[in-house]
């Protein structure tokens, strides 16, 4: 694919990788870290008050209830943090997490289609229709 | 054991499988659900939904160190998402129609198919092969950094490849695990990517995969904070830590610790899932 200013057959280091795919990349891999460590730190934050509040009840996974409505809503989910839950701010950080890769796609679309890049815009696009089917589409569905 | 004492073992077991996972492309989870169901008798739903989230942590946090060696290919990544992403929302839906046993079954089956593959032989010759016309369209082929310089790959079997994480998307949605396992085997064996750009670009693809059946497990309930809090952070540590040791580490010796690790839980499964223990 030709690349706006360069030489065809022009030496390089990434001969079949041209360098704004690779700048993509860059700027890809930065935006995930960026989403984690932010979520990451939610949850750490979240934790210290879980950790805190709860110091002496025994810990029982064995049998599976389903999380309640303030913990499996994103509506929920906010409530939960405004009446300073520590599980709420976890459940936060656990849905920033969720979001950064569809983040990811969503900015794959801009990358390709500034490389001109038709083909992979389609491909791009199918995959977060298929993301954001699943994530609006689950809440009514089940 | 108290919330806190729980929370630390946890997190020091999911480190562990967060580094291993980071180093074999497994991404973590395989390790962890079986870890979590046997050794910390936690529903199996609870572990999937904990797994599920820590595998997309993995894979975003290892991304950026990734890009930075250009290793991960990300046009196969990108191309290959449509058929996980599809697979994916089929194992979510599947998930929450299947008895508890019938998932330890299914996942022990998984861990043994993927430890008995890894451990086949295949001769070095087949890495040299000359361009697949459907790959060369698809703009598929590239080169990584090796010890001796830029190493250039052509890409094989792309329908085949394909195929294989449609699979890999389902079982991803179906156990939330990152199936990183059947994604670096269609690469590797199928497709004739270089095991380290196979590891890398599965990283890659991994937490788009597990976005993908995650909000379906979010709505369900399966996204405990308590339990999914200490899962996350430590397998995030463990990656990010085993990310720095991966472009010097032997392929062989990698596939070897991958196998071992995948068979003993696999069968560990299989046992508690037939004797009704799950």
């Amino acid at each position: 694919m030709p690349v706006a200013g360069a030489k065809p057959h022009s030496p390089r280091k990434f001969q079949h990788q041209p360098w704004r795919d690779r700048r993509l990349e860059a700027i890809l891999g930065n935006l995930l870290r960026t989403g984690v460590l932010i979520s990451a730190a939610l949850v750490l934050a979240g934790a210290c008050i879980y950790l805190y509040r709860h110091a002496h009840e025994p810990a029982d996974y064995r049998v599976f209830r389903g999380e309640p409505t303030d913990f499996r809503t994103i509506p929920g989910v906010i409530r939960s943090v405004a009446g300073g839950h520590g599980r709420g701010l976890i459940q936060l950080g656990l849905l920033l997490l969720i979001a950064t890769p569809i983040a990811r796609v969503a900015l794959s679309i801009v990358g390709f289609a500034l490389e001109r890049d038709h083909l992979y815009v389609t491909f791009t696009v199918i995959v977060l229709v298929i993301l954001l089917y699943s994530l609006l589409g689950s809440g009514m569905t089940f | 054991m108290t919330i806190p004492v729980f929370t630390a073992v946890v997190a020091t077991v999911s480190f562990a499988a967060g580094f291993l996972g980071s180093l074999t492309g497994l991404g973590g989870g395989v390790v962890l659900v079986p870890l979590l169901t046997i050794f910390f008798h936690v529903d199996i739903r609870y572990a999937i939904g904990a797994s599920l989230v820590s595998v997309i942590a993995t894979s975003s946090g290892a991304a950026a160190a990734y890009v930075k060696e250009g290793i991960s290919n990300i046009r196969i990544g990108m191309f290959l998402e449509i058929a996980t992403t599809s697979g994916a929302l089929l194992g979510a839906f599947l998930a929450t129609r299947i008895p508890t046993s019938a998932l330890a079954i299914i996942f022990g089956a998984v861990l043994l198919y993927s430890a008995y593959l890894s451990r086949k032989m295949r001769p070095a010759a087949q890495r040299n092969l000359p361009p697949d016309p459907l790959a060369t369209r698809l703009r598929m082929n590239g080169s990584f950094p090796d010890k001796d310089g830029q190493r250039s790959y052509n890409v094989q079997h792309v329908p085949t490849g394909f195929g294989l994480m449609f699979g890999a998307g389902a079982l991803s949605g179906l156990l939330g695990i990152g199936s990183g396992a059947v994604k670096v085997l269609a690469m590797d064996q199928a497709m004739r990517i270089p095991f380290k750009v196979s590891t890398t670009t599965s990283n890659f693809m991994i937490g788009v995969t597990a976005a993908a059946s995650a909000g379906v497990y979010f709505s369900r309930g399966y996204i405990d904070p308590g339990l999914a809090m200490p899962v996350m952070l430590g397998v995030l540590g463990g990656s990010l830590f085993g990310t720095r040791v991966l472009v010097k580490a032997e392929t062989k010796s990698l596939r070897l610790v991958f196998s071992l690790v995948i068979l003993v839980l696999g069968l560990q499964m299989l046992y508690q899932g037939f004797w009704g223990n799950i």
